[in-house]
This record gives structure tokens, C-alpha cells and sequence, in this order.
């Protein structure tokens, strides 16, 4: 019934109150004694040098990628999992053809090497 | 029940349940640091009213009164964001959580959940998802070298394991055929031979069982997962560069998920709150929520007995155990289960 899906939507509401009240109550009380070495971004006691924003490793590109590959898959499960026992046999194949496809290309990106951190 | 009185009780659940998760939420905290404490033969909090049972009042006030720092050098829209997202996500995520059947309150029948929907289970996979961002965000506006990197390691380490937590819930679904959480209850009631229960982890899914807690304690960021806030070496991750109830928030979240991954666990593998009922109609509609906390009070407890026992992965074994091992295993587990449920 799509009305039972309104207090999910009042849940997310009073949620995100509670959180952006809780900072507002505290902005209201804390006290506020900022200087210069207190703002510093924190380096272990070193002064800053370079930029925070600089190059990092490529690999999490890739594993994002990958992510999108294999949760697209996972979203294609589910609905399959939740009809399996009528879909039948027919399902079954299908599903396996399907996850062996998959497997083959997996076992590429394994092969390539995109699976290695180092 | 007329769209007033509808409205009127979803209220007053919503209050409750947060009530309840916040208090679950602060008192997690003095229950692990109690069980740390006696892990490392130390007493733990014992100074604020007995058995420092007061200390995470303490702890909460302290944060509201100490000095909120917003460096200079953030990009503050999304440094304010980031943690609201976070805690707004894992409050959220308690939603659809059932924690016993329907009762009947004078003229009211309601579940006892916020609200019963044929795709709770997704709901919670996509709003806990969206948690993903504020963790995210706060590794990036903060502008600081330990911060971005706690946040790309989190964010990569969040968008592995998912898939493994995703794959490892098939084999319930098949079986289930529902993605209602109170479905998935329901399908595993009844005993074989009159004392095994009926609960999917004995229906052959605890393999499925073991990989959805390995990949939840990866998703909470949890000990042996914590690499994202690994204070060894990236001083205190994504959060390093926040402080006072701003801090405090991202860790509320953290322990807001603990307690829904540990709900999720119970009502997918372990029977959700079913258990010997007994005695007078009101202890009778009461029982299933004991059973039910029973459940996920142990879960928790498992979770700080595993913080105070294992050690850190190096982040390349994280990844390797995430894709090369826990990956193929679901997907293995997978076929098994739909092989052996056509046969049936």
C-alpha cells in the first residue's frame, strides 16, 4: 500500500531534525576561542605543506568501477530470488547462464590484475 | 483506522523508536568500553553513579559544551553536512525493523515497527547506502591529507563489502520469497524433530550467515575492518579535522548502524523474535520482544568481544579478503542454495 510508505518519509524528517538540532543547540552553547595554530589543519604537529587534494592511487577508481559492474548484478538478483519458486526451472537456467557470464569476467579482471592493491 | 489516527500512531512510534535506538545507541558505548576494560583486565568507567552507569549522560554533555572548531580552510556547507547525512541515514535505516509481531492496543492494531512494507529489505540496503556520502564528504571538504585519505579508504571499503553483504542475502530470499521483514520472520516459524527452530542459518544458510557478518562489521567500520579511522596511522580518519557533538555524531551513526546490522542479522538468520511464549496475555505480547533483544543484545556483544580480541587488517589484505574471497563464496553459496531448493 503506498501509505505505508509516508512514515518512512516523516522518520527521514524527524531524523535530520534531531541531527541538524543537535549542532544547533551546540552552536548556541559552546564557547568560541579560536587562534591561528588551532585552525591549522592537523599534521602531527608539522606545518601544512602541499595540497590535501593531491593525486592518490588510481586503484580506488577502479574498485569503484568494479562496484558499479557487480551491484548491478546484485540488484538483478534480488527480484529474481524473490519470484525463484515461481519462475521455475526456466529462472533457474537463465539465472545460471547469466552468473556464468559473469564468472568468466571475473575471473578476466582477477587474470588483469585489478583486483591486486599493490 | 481513519488517515488522523494513521498518522497519529506513526508519530508516536517514530518518538519511541528513536528513544529507544538513542539510548541503545549511548549505552553501547559504556557496554564496550566496560567489556574492553575487563578484556584488558582494567575496570572501565566506574566513577559517574554506579558501574558508571551515568557516564554516557556525562559524555553527552561534555560534547554539547566543548568548543566547536570549523577550520578556516573547509568547504563548510558540506563539512556541516556530512555529518547530519551520516547520522540522519543510520537513524533512518531502524524504519522498517520489526521487533515482534502485530499487537492490539485498545482499538489499534499496528506491527510493532514504524511501518510494514513489502520492500523493507531494500529500503534499508539504500538508505544505508546513502550513508556512504557523509563519510565521503567529510573526507573531502575537510581538506586535510588524513581525513581525504580515511575517506577514499572508507568509501572504497564501504562499496566492497556491500556486494558481498548484497550476494549473502540471496540464499534468505529464496527461501522467503518476500522482501518484507516481517515475511522473512514468518517463513522461518515452526521446529524439525521438535527442538531445531526453523531459522534460515539451519536451513543451510550459514555460510550466507558468516559472510553477512564479516561484511557488516566491514560496513559499520568496525574492528578488524577499522581501517578507515585507523589511529595508527591516519590519526583518526575521515573525523580527524571535527570536533565537539559534530565528532560525536559520526559516531553515534557508527553505533546507530551497529544496532540495525545486528536487528538485520537477527530477523534474516536467526528467526527474528520468535521463542517460547508463555504466562499472562500481557507477558505473552511481550515476550517476542524479549527474545528479540536477546538476539541482538548478543550481537552487539559479539561485536565489542571481536574489537577486544583481533587485531588490524593491512588495508591490500582488506581488499583481497573482500573481492577474492568473501565475493566468490557468496556467489558460490548463491547457486548452491537455488540448486538445492529446485530439487526440492
Amino acid at each position: 500500500m503506498p501509505q505505508n510508505y509516508v512514515p518512512i518519509f516523516i522518520f527521514a524528517l524527524v531524523a535530520f531534525l534531531v541531527a541538524a538540532g543537535t549542532v544547533a543547540l551546540c552552536a548556541l552553547v559552546r564557547p568560541k576561542n579560536p587562534f591561528k595554530t588551532k585552525l591549522m589543519p592537523y599534521e602531527c604537529g608539522i606545518t601544512p605543506f602541499d595540497n590535501a587534494r593531491g593525486r592518490y592511487t588510481v586503484r580506488f577508481y577502479i574498485v569503484a568501477i568494479l562496484f558499479v559492474v557487480f551491484d548491478v548484478e546484485t540488484i538483478f538478483l534480488f527480484p529474481w530470488a524473490v519470484q525463484f519458486k515461481l519462475l521455475g526451472l526456466f529462472g533457474l537456467l537463465e539465472m545460471m547462464i547469466f552468473l556464468g557470464i559473469l564468472i568468466v569476467g571475473y575471473i578476466w579482471i582477477w587474470k588483469k590484475g585489478a583486483l591486486e592493491w599493490v | 483506522m481513519s488517515i488522523g489516527t494513521y498518522i497519529l500512531v506513526s508519530l508516536v512510534k517514530i518518538v519511541l523508536a528513536l528513544l529507544i535506538l538513542l539510548t541503545a545507541v549511548a549505552y553501547t558505548t559504556l557496554l564496550e568500553r566496560k567489556v574492553v576494560a575487563h578484556i584488558q583486565n582494567r575496570w572501565g568507567p566506574s566513577r559517574v553513579g554506579p558501574f558508571g552507569i551515568w557516564q554516557p549522560l556525562a559524555d553527552g554533555l561534555k560534547f554539547i559544551f566543548k568548543e566547536d572548531l570549523t577550520p578556516p580552510y573547509v568547504n563548510k556547507p558540506l563539512y556541516m553536512l556530512a555529518p547530519i547525512i551520516a547520522l540522519t541515514t543510520a537513524l533512518t535505516s531502524i524504519a522498517v525493523i520489526p521487533i515482534g509481531p502485530w499487537i492490539r492496543l485498545g482499538s489499534v492494531n499496528t506491527p510493532l515497527q514504524i511501518t510494514d512494507i513489502n520492500i523493507g529489505l531494500l529500503v534499508i540496503l539504500g538508505v544505508t547506502s546513502v550513508g556512504v556520502y557523509g563519510v565521503a564528504l567529510a573526507g573531502w571538504s575537510s581538506n586535510s591529507k588524513y581525513s581525504m585519505l580515511g575517506g577514499l579508504r572508507a568509501s572504497a571499503q564501504m562499496i566492497s563489502y556491500e556486494i558481498a553483504l548484497g550476494l549473502s542475502l540471496i540464499g534468505v530470499l529464496i527461501y522467503a520469497g518476500s522482501f518484507s521483514l516481517s515475511d522473512i520472520v514468518n517463513s522461518q516459524a515452526g521446529v524439525w524433530f521438535g527442538f531445531i527452530p526453523k531459522w534460515n542459518i539451519f536451513k543451510g544458510q550459514f555460510v550466507a550467515f558468516f559472510i553477512y557478518i564479516m561484511a557488516a562489521y566491514a560496513e559499520t567500520n568496525r574492528i578488524p575492518f577499522d581501517l578507515p579511522e585507523a589511529e595508527t596511522e591516519l590519526v583518526a580518519g575521515y573525523h580527524t579535522e571535527y570536533s565537539s557533538m559534530k565528532f560525536a555524531m559520526f559516531f553515534m551513526a557508527e553505533y546507530a548502524n551497529m544496532v540495525t546490522v545486528a536487528c538485520l542479522a537477527s530477523i534474516l538468520f536467526l528467526g527474528g523474535w520468535s521463542g517460547p511464549v508463555f504466562g499472562p496475555p500481557i507477558v505473552q505480547s511481550l515476550l517476542p520482544v524479549f527474545w528479540f533483544a536477546v538476539r541482538v543484545f548478543a550481537f552487539m556483544f559479539i561485536y565489542i568481544w571481536v574489537r577486544g580480541t583481533l587485531p588490524r587488517f593491512r588495508y591490500d589484505q582488506l581488499m583481497a579478503f573482500g573481492w577474492k574471497f568473501l565475493l566468490p563464496l557468496a556467489i558460490a553459496n548463491i547457486v548452491v542454495t537455488a540448486f538445492v531448493v529446485a530439487v526440492k
